[in-house]
């Protein structure tokens, strides 16, 4: 039988040069029972086959290490906040490496730059020696070529091997020609005599051409910094540690690493709340603003969940931990935004195919260029003119602020969305948001709170509305029927004092009885009092009609076998709901309703938000029915939905909104999650979309606009007409004003902030 | 024309040509994955001036594990960008930066650096 091979691989440690891999590699072959052997010096990964009779992965780490190697033990992920701080650390150090060599560029090429024009001073002229100032200008020029200029060539290099052109490549090549026709110059001046051709030089231009594209790259990099700042700042909000309640009761800080499901944490007021959880035990005033943008404290009681990097205000309670480390609530809205931030949005296409091949057509525009004022130039001037043209072209052509117009905004959107508790999915999210003409709402959840509250609360004649009120809520606090919480809640609300009911009982479809102060209490349906035998007075049943007129749900009260009043019960509308409707309507989008709802509920809750179109009866499994029936209409629809029933319309959508609290399945089908539970949300995700392509549009129409005027002009299209030619150095200014003014306009978004009404 | 407009034209186009050639229609390093015995689909590519190799085969519906060693502090290669799984990752300088994704689509699919210069694509059988 063939004996079978085992692959390992390893982490080779301290190989610094391609002979290194080969000697590990020639330590491991010559190992018994290794079959094979790959060490990869890029990666630092060897990978062996071997027979397992013969050998172990402890008998090859051997054979590395008497090679003069190392074998890192590979170690489970490092924890995100960790690499992070590393590239940010490895950042900060490039950043401070990119000024160093722009100071030195910048420094010399204040230098070259008066000398360069001595030659234009005729009484200085006769004195100097041309051929030493030459000389002298070169040496200066050398450390900006070969120190701060570097990087250009060498990338221009890497990339020209992988047929790859970038940016570089131009900077490379246009700074190269004019220092190489520079240095012939200094060198052989006399060839360029008997050719007619002042030897001319274009030491300045190398130098300054470096030193602002330096400049360029160094604020470019500052600003680019800050289009991440807002997950930053999300990801630093993070408890660095919990206060643990040991199960002997004694209480320890612990790192939040060590946070385990199902410890229990106390919370102080002023604290951090540490991971997520549900409370145990205590009460308290919650912000949330971090993870729902709302601004309001969120009261908190036994039973409540609270999130992790919430901050506690007022009281201290303990909670029990459900969810550590990226299972949090706050993780998943960092992984959300990243995400997000690393989608393309389709406006971007027409830019990713011109950045293709456009360094390359740039080169041959370059090159034309070149041929052409050679051609047609007066024959003394044709060679400089030929390079200066040559090498305008090809250093005003960056494409660096095509490549920057929409990454960049669509990073500091994202960020700024997650920032007011809206969550983009993904760029084209965002860009569908802005086309949208129609809002649809599901009623229940998003217009209403989705839940039942008493409206209404009459006692019939001769009763004291306040007793009533206690006896009520007497009864109701012992059922777990959601209407029986409604009243429990209108009571605490009302600050009802809290007496004793016995004998409680549930009568299924009907309501509830208990025993209050002695006196029977029956509360429930019209039939429950019927069949006991109870008759409502003609004013009782005047208040109770009416409430059914305004579609509302009819609780009738009974004490000691008599009716003792009516509770009206309806799901309510928020009070931010008609203002968002409002100015999503000034906005220029229709709103239209749709709701399972009864057609006179729905007229009467859409009568009170404002709403002029409205769908009633519409069962879930017809909403996405309700979405498709709109565009085909030719309308572009976002539906805002929090429910489980609503996923399927929220995907046949051209773009979906879950709402705040929603079910995983909602916001798994919507493009955007809106962390709090009002409309508000809704126009602040379509104000911020609207105003993220109005500035990628700006952003690509200065990048198209500018590459496209400034070619032609640094070509020398305007010198037959006008005289005009573009010196390389303002061209190298351009080139870097241009990134650097689409990221500061990509930055303003972060002023972005929803109207307020 | 003079000897010398001559000999500059001719230059001029035949160097455009070749540029034209290098850059849009030469043939490209094409690299398969290996598929470890765990069933995963590992890549090792070099970022130094673009990706080597920066044609990638992978199956469909199999982990992929693709690592990135960036071999130079250049800029320009510092964040790698595949849109269509939605990956925006910071690639340090001579590091390993791992990336995992799962094609579920047959297809062929580009990752660029951050200004969508270097440009490699994924090719997903
Ligand atoms: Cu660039």
């Amino acid at each position: 039988m063939e004996p079978t091979t085992k692959t390992e691989t390893l982490d080779i440690e301290g190989m610094t040069c391609a002979s290194c891999a080969s000697f590990v590699e020639k330590s491991l072959t010559r190992t018994p029972g290794v079959q094979r052997a790959m060490v990869n010096f890029a990666t630092e990964k060897a990978t062996i086959d071997y027979l397992p009779t013969q050998a172990t992965p402890a008998t090859l780490k051997e054979a590395v290490i008497k090679a003069g190697y190392g074998v890192t033990e590979r170690t489970p992920d490092t924890s995100a906040a960790d690499r992070q701080a590393e590239i940010d650390q490895q950042k900060a150090l490039a950043y401070t490496k990119l000024k160093r060599r722009f100071w030195v560029a910048t420094v010399l090429a204040i230098v070259i730059m008066p000398l360069s024009m001595l030659m234009l001073w005729p009484a200085m002229m006769a004195r100097v020696n041309m051929q030493w100032l030459n000389y002298g200008l070169l040496v200066l020029t050398l450390p900006v070529l070969l120190y701060s200029g570097r990087e250009f060539y060498t990338s221009a290099w890497n990339g020209f091997k992988h047929r790859a052109a970038n940016m570089d490549t131009l900077i490379a090549v246009g700074t190269g020609a004019a220092f190489l026709y520079s240095l012939a110059a200094t060198v052989v001046p006399g060839w360029f005599m008997r050719q007619g051709i002042m030897p001319e030089v274009y030491y300045d231009t190398t130098a300054t051409i470096i030193a602002l594209i330096l400049l360029g790259k160094v604020l470019e990099l500052r600003a680019k910094t800050q289009t991440s700042a807002a997950i930053k700042a999300l990801m630093g909000l993070q408890a660095k540690t919990a206060r643990v309640v040991r199960p002997d009761g004694q209480e320890v800080d612990v790192p939040i690493e060590q946070v385990q499901l199902n410890d229990l944490i106390v919370v102080r007021p002023g604290e951090k709340v540490a991971t997520d959880g549900v409370i145990e035990e205590g009460h308290s005033a919650v912000d949330e603003a971090m993870l729902t943008g709302e601004s309001l404290p969120v009261e908190k009681k036994t039973g409540d969940p609270v999130f992790g990097a919430t901050l506690n205000k007022t009281g201290s309670f303990r909670f029990r931990v459900t969810k550590v480390g990226v299972d949090t609530m706050l993780s998943q809205i960092v992984k959300l935004v990243e995400d997000a931030q690393g989608s393309r949005a389709p406006i971007q296409r027409l830019a990713d195919k011109v950045s293709a091949i456009f360094v390359p057509t740039v080169v041959v525009i370059a090159i034309l260029t070149f041929v052409l004022w050679f051609d047609l130039a007066p024959v003394e001037a044709r060679l400089p003119l030929a390079l200066v043209n040559f090498v305008a072209v090809l250093i005003i052509a960056c494409p660096c602020a095509l490549g920057l117009a929409t990454p960049t905004a669509i990073m500091v959107s994202t960020g700024k969305g997650a920032e007011h508790g809206v969550l983009i999915r993904n760029a084209e999210a965002l860009e569908k948001a802005h086309q949208v003409n129609t809002v649809l709402l599901d009623k229940t959840g998003t217009i209403t709170r989705g839940e039942p509250a008493v409206t209404d609360f009459v006692p019939a004649e001769g009763q004291d509305a306040a007793q009533l009120l206690q006896v009520v809520a007497a009864v109701e606090r012992q059922s777990e029927h959601p209407l029986a919480e409604a009243v429990v809640r209108y009571a605490d609300a009302q600050a009802a004092t809290a007496i004793a009911a016995t004998g409680f009982q549930a009568i299924e479809g009907k309501g509830a009885q208990a025993s209050v102060n002695g006196q029977a209490v029956l509360i429930g349906n019209f039939r429950l009092l019927d069949e006991a035998g109870i008759s409502l007075s003609p004013l009782v049943r005047r208040q109770a009609d009416e409430l059914l007129g305004q579609a509302k749900t009819v609780l009738y009260i009974a004490v000691g076998g008599k009716a003792a009043g009516v509770i009206g019960v309806a799901d309510t509308v928020r009070e931010t709901s008609a203002v968002a409707i409002k100015r999503l309507q000034s906005m220029g989008l229709e709103v239209v309703m749709m709701t399972g709802d009864n057609p006179q509920t729905a007229a009467q809750v859409a009568g009170q938000v404002g709403i002029k179109r409205y769908f009633a009866e519409v069962l879930p499994a017809d909403k996405a029915g309700k979405v498709k029936e709109l565009q085909a209409e030719g309308r572009i629809v976002a539906m805002v939905g929090d429910g489980i029933n609503d996923a399927p319309a929220l995907a046949q959508a051209d773009i979906g909104l879950a709402m705040g609290g929603g079910t995983d399945v909602a916001m798994e089908a919507a493009g955007i999650t809106l962390m709090r539970s009002d409309l508000q949300g809704v126009v602040t995700a379509i104000e911020l979309s609207r105003q993220t392509i109005r500035t990628i549009k700006q952003n690509l129409f200065f990048a198209f606009i500018y590459n496209t005027l400034g070619i032609p002009i640094a070509a020398g299209l305007l010198y037959p007409f006008f005289g005009i030619l573009l010196s390389p150095m303002l061209a190298a200014g351009a080139m870097a004003l241009s990134s650097v003014s689409v990221l500061t306009n990509s930055l303003r978004l972060r002023s972005f902030s929803p109207a307020k009404n | 024309m003079d000897s010398s407009e001559i000999i500059v034209t001719l230059t001029g186009l035949a160097l455009s040509a070749f540029v034209i050639w290098y850059f849009f229609f030469s043939t490209r390093q094409t690299a398969s994955a290996v598929s470890t015995s765990s069933g995963v689909q590992e890549v090792d590519i070099t970022v130094k001036g673009g990706y080597s190799p920066d044609v990638i085969e992978v199956e469909r519906g199999k982990p992929v594990q693709l690592s990135f060693y960036r071999d130079e502090e250049n800029s320009c290669s510092e964040e790698l960008l595949m849109p269509d799984f939605s990956i925006r990752r910071d690639l340090p300088a001579f590091k390993t930066t791992l990336v995992e994704l799962l094609p579920q689509q047959a297809g062929t699919f580009t990752f660029t650096c951050g200004m969508g210069m270097l440009r490699g694509s994924l090719v997903v059988k």
